[in-house]
């Protein structure tokens, strides 16, 4: 289909305020007499606190408040605010009687079963991770702040930390959470089909085990956001988030007080990556501004804090059983699952149930069965990462399929292409129908780019202690969560005098792009250019439409569907208002640059900027076009992809070097090329630092943090990323506005899938545990004999 | 306790006590408003900080606010022409898309411009080198690079000379 | 903000010595990058700062009469790697230097921070340890030169003195002339890391034999360390693969590698054999002898 704007890599809308330091982030708004807010984390795992002392602190000069689990709003406690949090102060030990909430980024739901598990305190009495919120200061600096915590006197009853699941799953270990049967947060999968019958018609069976580490965000903007009440009495927080609505909802709830009383802003964002598609700072530092009668306070989490004490990605653990013909045909798969989800439930078990749901359209089979839990360790609380459990199912079973089609002496790629899914299919569980899929031409190009046939036969013979190889690995995803939760998206248009609009959405761009995506969209149903369509970048739960947010890569997509329908509202009002000025049947006019056409000659009429000063100033019909629209998609699209690479291994020291990498994706229509590839290249950087270097590491004793801080979490440099290929093959995917399908998430997911079969095609050695790091690399090497 | 410097930033001359706990970021953040200078972790360790110090690149967060006595110091605020228009550095930026969130954006742009402004060659190797002081985990660093050739047009050799090169090179081959 | 409570900064090293022997709580800064990254963990509180950054002369490179290379210690990791004196005669410590951090980082980490640090990972000091440099130590009282190896004590311990600071760093031209050398830091990431193993070997030809090799080792024990043993082997021994081979083996004697979260024993003493192999090879080329196939 032909667009004009649409599929063009217009400039990005930010990207002059970005360049110049225009661009206002959270931390870059001063409120006068802004007093600091900080946290006391527990130095333990598992630890209930015997007592706390908070008078030395509080009688620190510069100390205006410090707050405790005593402090926090009861459970019904009627209040009136503002001093809320000081009038409840009393001593009752009782942590239950206190309010807990959930912090996931998910829209509320009217199903009380379909809620996120309500687990977390605004500040702990127990402490269940090391890092854990136990108690916080608000002063008049940092210094006094960091001093103050330290005057702060806890006793401890420590407990046995569990820091593995397998420790937390061991008969008669301590309940991380109490009043619950075990530390299993959840359990329960799908099943399709038979899989005992699967097997038995199997021409061959093949079990695998694979494991993946828990990984850190790293969004270069750390969580930082401040709270003041305004002259209502209303809790203002402005922060660094990618769920406005949310967070003024989780606000609420952990406030107990009405969701209206709270008011989120959303300024520039610097990442996210779905470590800010959750709620990590914003009741404390709401609780914080209600302890000092309203004055503002900023919450500034270090690196440090922000890599432990927000969220991470989850740890899977993953057994996998196969039955397979002899021509590679898939008949059954059955998948079990362990997903570490650290001390607090947040996400929980939505990421091992998006893993599995995801993963169900790229080779449907007769019998799928999936058996994930979700276990609650004293780890650091694992949340929403980029590809949301996905990066790790496929992980585990491309890794698994690549070690099949070995011993089944199949071509990699062929065993794929034996089993992709066709145009057409509907999944049993979901009801999601497969409308478009470009997989094979995805990887027919990806072949290419990489010179697949010409090096396979090149490196078949190799020698010496530097060997190279070629894998790759498919994935397929969603746009968005339906029929899981809500998919709710708003957008708001309004022409202005000189035929300009302005956009206004609840969407939330983090750095992605979004803001200029839906700005293109725009500009292609009213035919404007690109300039005359102002986007308005900050969320304001007070102004901005409703939606849901930055997340599941559903913008594009849903919030991309509203945005069209609002576009399109727009046009069919200015077109009918141009024919109320001119008498001309609306059905004989169209909107062209800027102006009203006849139809059938594209002879000009009026032109926009005279039917929007009428709109706002003719005496009698004056009603100035504006559009406020709200989509609930109750659809889904299902996108694809692949990742090709090349490595080259040094066997001696256990290096693996990505040579050669391409991302090859089937994500619709692309709406601006440029920021797509970019969006492709960092997702593909961030999912080698996941093959090869990253991992947040722990004391297996303790639970500590080892490497919480950008020196020692190997996250790549621009040293360490090799030039990053990206390919699209465009289809139009008829249910997404202009053929768009997802593609923020999707990047992230196979390149370590596709390194690992690199390296397992190079030196015949599998790895079945990430990351592949040269310690690791070096061990398996020698288990292999090859040093 | 304070002490009386005197800098400059972006050609403005300031003449005051600073705090000596301060550092260099939060003196230009918060005492004078350069907000554009951005914080990502405090220690050296991403870059997103880094400024302009007599024409070098220096992580401001490491850097005490009273070292800058006698200095000259650009931020990102600096960068653009009085009237407004972009450098060749921020629009080789803007034009190969090597702006995503924009948190690592401003020291990126600082040290290419003081990249562009040194009259040196550098080989591709060396580029990547001289921006490996920036983490970015929003653009796998590809079309930070393309912009930062961009910028440097006309000062990319493909030279083998340079000692760290040959390194690298070796470590390619051999 | 910091936790400092007093900030004085000299512009002589007698000023400097004059102001440490009244008040011997100040605590040195150079370039910063070790110490206001201690202040930002919690492991330096409440500091009184003497500063360095103003004594000028304390950051040249030159080379003396005798042809001794005097290396200021304020001298920055970025100066170091563009010095044209040690780019010629001792490329083992501009590797070094350009090997540690990032650019911003090196345009303000002097050479002296980096030894004072006690760190075994500091990137100047296998090749400090392999040119046998010698520091030297200022007080108000004295001056004296000591051995790097004497220098290191433990972990973030060295030979300072109260009142002394470490003014320069000698390399006599008995240890680098006629000598070819090869530095390698293995880390995960190519910038902004900290080795794993870093190993820099200098060795001299006589022919076709090993005059003389040193060789220095970062992240191999406690603190850097020379490989005596393979070192005593070396000499008279035909330069060979073989000999390469036995040179490494015998390094791993001297490394005292631990398993540590970043690296197992048994992996890092596997690296000292083959880099201090492949480092070697490298060097004998820059010694003028043919390469080693």
């Amino acid at each position: 289909m032909a667009y004009t704007v649409v599929g063009k890599s217009v400039r990005r809308v930010d990207a002059v305020a970005k360049v110049t330091g225009k661009a206002k982030y959270t931390d870059d708004f001063y409120e006068r007499d802004m007093l600091v807010g900080k946290i006391l984390h527990s130095p333990y795992a598992h630890a209930i606190i015997k007592s706390i002392d908070v008078s030395k602190a509080k009688a620190l000069p510069g100390v205006e408040a410090v707050l405790t689990y005593k402090d926090l709003p009861r459970i019904n406690y009627a209040t009136s605010l503002p001093g809320m949090i000081g009038d409840v102060l009393d001593d009752a030990e009782d942590e239950e009687e206190r309010i807990k909430f959930g912090t996931a980024g998910h829209p509320y739901s009217l199903d009380p079963s379909h809620r996120d598990v309500e687990d977390r305190h605004i500040l702990a009495k127990k402490a269940r991770f090391v890092g854990d919120a136990i108690a916080a200061v608000v002063a008049t600096d940092e210094l006094i702040a960091a001093k103050a915590l330290k005057l702060i006197e806890v006793e401890y009853e420590v407990l046995e930390a569990l820091t593995s699941t397998e420790a937390a799953l061991k008969e008669g270990a301590p309940l991380i959470h109490e009043g619950r049967a075990s530390n299993v947060l959840a359990s329960g999968g799908f099943a399709i089909g038979d899989i005992e019958e699967a097997f038995k018609e199997s021409d061959h069976i093949f079990e695998g085990e694979y494991e993946t580490s828990i990984v850190q965000h790293c969004h270069m903007e750390n969580q930082t956001s401040y709270a003041y009440q305004d002259m209502d009495g209303r809790i203002v927080i402005v922060t660094s988030t990618q769920i406005p609505q949310i967070v003024r909802r989780v606000v609420a709830q952990a406030l107990g007080i009405p969701w209206g009383r709270v008011r989120v802003i959303k300024p520039y964002v610097g990442g996210g990556f779905g470590n800010k598609q959750d709620v990590a700072i914003e009741p404390l530092n709401a609780a914080m501004t209600l302890a000092v009668g309203g004055r503002p306070v900023k919450i500034e989490l270090s690196r440090e804090e922000s890599m432990t004490d927000t969220r991470t990605r989850h740890a899977f653990k993953f057994k996998i059983k196969t039955g397979i013909n002899q021509d590679g045909k898939l008949i059954g798969v059955h998948i079990t699952a362990i997903s570490n989800t650290g001390a607090y439930a947040s996400h929980g078990h939505s990421i091992a149930g998006s893993a599995g749901g995801k993963f169900r359209y790229l080779y449907p089979t007769k019998a799928l069965k999936y058996d994930p839990i979700t276990v609650y360790t004293n780890l650091p609380v694992a949340g929403a990462m980029r590809g949301y459990g996905c990066p790790q199912i496929f992980y585990a079973f491309e890794s698994h399929l690549e070690d099949i089609a070995k011993r089944l002496n199949i071509d990699p790629i062929e065993i794929r292409r034996k089993n992709f899914v066709e145009v057409g299919y509907v999944d049993p569980v979901s009801k999601n129908k497969v409308t478009s899929c470009s997989i094979r031409e995805c990887i027919d190009k990806g072949k290419a780019l990489i010179k697949w046939d010409e090096k396979k036969a090149l490196y078949k013979e190799q020698s010496g202690h530097k060997l190279r190889g070629l894998g790759m690995a498919c994935f397929s995803y969603a746009s968005g969560t339906y029929p899981v939760a809500l998919e709710l998206a708003g957008a708001r248009i309004v022409l202005n005098q000189d035929g300009s609009v302005q956009l206004q959405i609840g969407a939330t761009d983090t750095g992605q792009g979004s803001d200029t995506v839906f700005g293109q969209m725009v500009a292609e149903v009213l035919g404007l250019p690109m300039d005359m369509v102002h986007v308005l970048s900050t969320q304001d739960t007070d102004i901005s439409p409703f939606d849901t947010g930055c997340y599941a890569s559903r913008q594009t997509y849903v919030s991309g569907m509203a945005v069209e329908k609002a576009a399109l509202e727009v046009k069919e009002k200015i077109l009918g208002f141009a024919a109320s000025m001119t008498d001309i049947p609306v059905n004989r006019i169209d909107l062209v640059d800027q102006k009203i056409v006849f139809k059938h000659s594209g002879e000009s009429v009026l032109t926009l900027e005279q039917v929007a000063m009428q709109s706002y100033y003719d005496l009698l019909r004056a009603k100035p076009i504006t559009s406020d629209i709200s989509n609930n998609a109750r659809i889904n699209a299902i996108p694809f992809g692949v990742t090709f690479a090349e490595v080259e291994v040094d066997i001696k020291t256990g290096k693996i070097e990505v040579l050669e990498i391409y991302n090859v994706h089937d994500s619709g229509t692309i709406v601006n090329p440029k920021m797509a590839e970019g969006q492709v290249q960092g997702g593909v950087s961030m999912g080698i630092g996941y093959a090869l270097s990253e991992q947040l590491l722990f004391d297996e004793v303790t639970g500590k943090a080892l490497n919480n801080n950008l020196l020692d979490y190997k996250l790549p440099t621009i040293m360490d990323t090799p030039d990053i290929g990206v390919a699209f093959v465009e289809n139009h995917e008829p249910t997404g506005p202009f053929g768009v399908k997802s593609l923020g998430e999707p990047p992230t997911i196979t390149p370590a899938p596709a390194i690992r079969n690199a390296v397992l095609d190079a030196t015949g050695v599998s790895f079945n545990r990430l990351p592949m790091n040269p310690q690791r690399v070096f061990e398996g090497f020698k288990e292999a004999g090859l040093i | 306790m304070f002490k009386r410097i005197a800098f400059s930033v972006n050609g403005k001359a300031f003449n005051f006590e600073v705090d000596i706990r301060e550092s260099l970021l939060e003196m230009l953040r918060n005492r004078l408003g350069y907000t554009g200078t951005k914080k990502g972790c405090g220690v050296g360790e991403c870059g997103a900080c880094s400024v302009l110090i007599d024409g070098v690149p220096f992580d401001s967060c490491i850097y005490l606010a009273v070292w800058a006595d006698g200095k000259e110091i650009t931020t990102i605020e600096g960068v653009a022409s009085k009237s407004g228009e972009l450098s060749e550095v921020q629009k080789a930026f803007v034009d190969e898309g090597a702006v995503q969130c924009g948190f690592c954006t401003p020291g990126l742009v600082l040290t290419t411009t003081a990249l562009a402004g040194s009259g040196k060659e550098y080989t591709q190797d060396e580029l990547k080198r001289e921006l490996s002081g920036h983490l970015c985990r929003c653009t796998g660093y590809q079309s930070i690079l393309k912009a930062a050739e961009k910028s440097l047009e006309g000062h990319i050799c493909t030279c083998v000379d340079s000692p760290h090169y040959k390194q690298q090179h070796e470590r390619n081959e051999g | 903000m910091y936790d400092i409570i007093g900030y004085c900064e000299a512009e002589t090293v007698s000023e400097a010595t004059a102001l440490l022997a009244q008040n011997p709580n100040l605590r040195l800064i150079a370039g910063g990058t070790d110490v206001l990254i201690k202040m930002h963990g919690g492991q330096i509180e409440a500091v009184e700062l003497l500063s360095l950054r103003k004594i000028k002369s304390l950051a040249e490179i030159r080379k003396a009469e005798d042809g001794t290379v005097v290396i200021g210690a304020m001298a920055t990791f970025t100066k170091v790697f563009n010095d044209p004196i040690l780019r010629e005669v001792i490329p083992i410590l501009t590797e070094a230097a350009i090997s540690m951090g990032g650019p911003q980082i090196r345009n303000i980490a002097t050479i002296g921070g980096n030894v004072c640090n006690g760190a075994t990972s500091a990137d100047s000091a296998s090749s400090l340890f392999a040119l046998n440099a010698q520091l030297k130590l200022v007080s108000q009282q004295s001056e004296r030169l000591v051995p790097i190896r004497e220098f290191y004590l433990g972990p973030g311990r060295v030979a300072l003195k109260p009142g002394e600071i470490l003014t320069e760093i000698h390399i006599s031209p008995a240890d680098y002339q006629g000598f070819g050398g090869q530095y390698i830091k293995f880390a995960m990431r190519e910038a902004m890391d900290i080795a794993t193993l870093a190993v820099s070997v200098v060795c001299k030809l006589h022919g076709k034999t090993f005059e003389e090799v040193r060789i220095g080792l970062g992240v191999a024990g406690p603190t850097p360390l020379r490989c005596l043993e393979a070192e005593v082997y070396a000499p008279g021994k035909d330069v060979s693969v073989e000999s390469v081979a036995e040179i490494g083996k015998l390094a791993v004697n001297s490394a005292k590698a631990r398993t540590s979260w970043r690296a197992s024993k048994d992996y890092r003493e596997h690296l000292v054999e083959e880099l201090v192999q492949r480092a070697l090879k490298t060097a004998i080329v820059n010694a003028g002898g043919e390469q080693l196939v």
